[in-house]
């Protein structure tokens, strides 16, 4: 285990941040801290680091007992959410700053910033400064700063929050290639359910200063250990007197045996997605039920808005 | 595009002009604030120079190199740099703890630190008079008429020029750029030097160019105190108003210009410098 986090707690005056947290995160992996704002999530990433104090508890990373060691000696990498950039320094310079620090060889500092700056993709802006770039450059600079001091763990606050969507999927999906090859142990904190469930190797859930559910993406999808979890992790609707997913439900024009009868008040089409809402004919339904499926089936069911329709749960969905 | 197009047909020794984004209207507010520049700060500068000039290199240099003006040179410039230093050093400390520590008393702190600024010079002449002065310094400490009370003087009154250029830039500094840092094995003052210092420095030039053009010009904080001695306490200010009592205007526009120059000369300087210490990093 990389990192073993014991028994850990943080108030900020009356506010829990953290209550007695314990987590182990496997070596090589790439770990998603997943929760709403002030969950705590953010806060257990900063003490991993050394940036924040536990009031109580432990932190070990490979093996050391780092709880009293400063952040200057815990050998971690740090990528923050609005880069951190030294604005006064080159794009190279700031790669370099951890190397040049620990007074490591001109030569080797050289090698290593310019195969960094490879690898992130940067060697044509080697000579900007941060201001100079757009924000997903700035990000992969500050990562190639991370990974300069050949850190034991990297870890990564919000890092793709302050980007817009489309460079967030970019940075998504490069990060995932990138700890395919370095594989060094990498926690990230995320608010974002669907960035967690596409790079992670797994996934801690934390919700107020206590951790729900640590798995992989599919077992937190599939099987969620609290309704919290399942909200989160996705869209969900109440049919019955279950918490369900909306493309679980199955959708009929024809009676069938089902759970709730109802009439569809609002069709709402996304890309190839179609999102439905049943008003139930059943006082006792709280509201009404979404149901998504995709154009192609909601065409071949012959549905419109205003039909009356049976729903159910699909076979096989829990 | 097509404005730039001729531009690069034109014959190299033709720098292509930047396309000028003057409107009617903003071509007026340009018009009205070289005006505005030229009466209150261009003519009369111009003016000081030609005076000086009037009687020719050989007057202007007499009128430098007479043994009390030099000394008053001298004194005033020595003491306008050390001052300068003092400030660079003493401003930025003050301006460290207003920024990033919490203790009762911050905001009189804050508000105090601007009273040199507020303070009508001469007011300031009397309060520092009453502190110092010969005869009734409750403090025991007697500068009155020596050079020491030059130095005094200044330190008063350029006072908050570096902490009011450096507060707000310490202000808007990035915390995580710090932590950043630390997390790459930067110690607190690697830090400071390496990452928060290159960041201060425009704005500590900038002040230090202030206090120091501010004390070379300075005048009513240190007449009452010093006693204007010659060769001991006398500043240049004091001797071209002599200069202007004895009628001779040529000499006080001779000491002006020197002072001008003197003063522009620091600002270049201290700007280079800057460029350089920020490229540096």
């Amino acid at each position: 285990m990389s990192i073993e986090v014991a028994g850990v707690s943080k108030r900020f005056g009356d506010f829990v941040a953290l209550d007695d947290v314990d987590l182990s995160i496997p070596t090589g992996q790439l770990t998603a801290l997943l929760g709403p704002s002030g969950g705590g999530k953010t806060t257990l990433l900063r003490i991993i680091a050394g940036l924040e104090t536990a009031d109580s508890g432990s932190v070990v990373i490979e093996g050391a007992d780092t709880t009293g060691v400063p952040v200057q000696k815990r050998n971690v990498g740090f990528v923050f959410q609005h880069y951190a950039a030294f604005k006064h320094l080159s794009v190279r310079r700031n790669v370099a700053f951890g190397l040049e620090i620990r007074k490591r060889p001109k030569a080797e500092v050289e090698a290593k910033v310019d195969e960094l700056l490879r690898l992130v993709h940067l060697e044509q802006f080697a000579d900007r400064r941060p201001s100079q770039l757009s924000g997903g450059q700035r990000q992969r600079m500050a990562l190639a700063r991370a990974l300069a001091i050949e850190p034991s763990v990297l870890l990564l606050d919000e890092p793709f929050g302050a980007l817009d969507a489309k460079v967030r999927k970019e940075l998504r999906d490069w990060l995932r290639r990138l700890h395919d090859e370095m594989h060094v142990t990498t926690v990230f904190v995320t608010h974002d359910q669907e960035e967690a469930l596409e790079v992670a190797d797994s996934i801690v859930v934390i919700n107020d200063g206590r951790i729900e559910q640590v798995g992989t993406p599919d077992d937190l999808y599939d099987k969620p250990a609290s309704d919290f979890v399942l909200s989160f992790l996705g869209p969900v609707t109440t049919l019955g007197d279950h918490l369900v997913r909306p493309h679980d439900i199955e959708i009929s024009r024809y009676e069938q045996a089902a759970v709730t009868v109802g009439t569809i008040t609002r069709w709402t089409r996304i890309g190839f997605e179609v999102r439905l809402e049943v008003t139930p004919e059943d006082a006792r339904q709280p509201g009404p039920v979404l149901v998504s499926l995709t154009r192609t089936d909601a065409t071949a069911l012959g549905l419109h808005e205003g039909d009356r329709v049976w729903l159910r749960l699909r076979p096989g969905a829990s | 595009m097509t404005s730039t197009a001729p531009a690069q047909r034109r014959p190299a020794r033709f720098r292509p002009a930047l396309p000028s984004t003057l409107t009617r209207a903003s071509g007026l507010g340009l018009g009205i604030s070289m005006l505005w520049f030229s009466l209150l700060v261009l003519i009369p500068l111009c003016a000081v120079v030609v005076t000086a000039s009037e009687g020719g290199w050989s007057n202007f240099w007499r009128a430098i190199t007479n043994a009390q003006t030099r000394s008053a040179i001298v004194l005033t410039l020595e003491a306008a740099v050390a001052v300068t230093a003092v400030n660079v050093v003493v401003g930025t400390v003050i301006a460290w703890v207003l920024v990033r520590d919490r203790f009762p008393g911050k905001g009189v702190l804050e508000v105090v630190i601007d009273i040199p600024f507020a303070l009508p010079t001469i007011v300031a002449g009397l309060v520092l008079l009453s502190l110092y002065g010969k005869d009734d310094s409750p403090l025991g400490i007697n500068v009155a008429n020596s050079g020491a009370s030059v130095y005094l003087a200044f330190l008063f009154v350029t006072l908050p020029f570096v902490v009011r250029m450096v507060q707000p830039v310490l202000e808007e500094l990035d915390l995580e750029v710090e932590e950043a840092a630390a997390s790459l094995g930067a110690s607190r003052f690697t830090t400071f030097r390496r990452v928060i210092l290159p960041s201060l420095v425009p704005a500590i030039t900038a002040g230090a160019a202030l206090s120091f053009a501010r004390a070379v010009g300075e005048y009513g904080s240190l007449v009452l105190l010093s006693g204007n001695l010659p060769f001991t306490s006398e500043v240049a200010s004091v001797r071209i108003l002599s200069a202007i009592e004895n009628d001779n205007p040529e000499a006080a526009a001779s000491i002006a210009t020197l002072l001008l120059l003197v003063s522009l000369a620091t600002i270049v300087v201290l700007d280079l410098l800057q460029r350089r210490i920020s490229d540096r990093g």
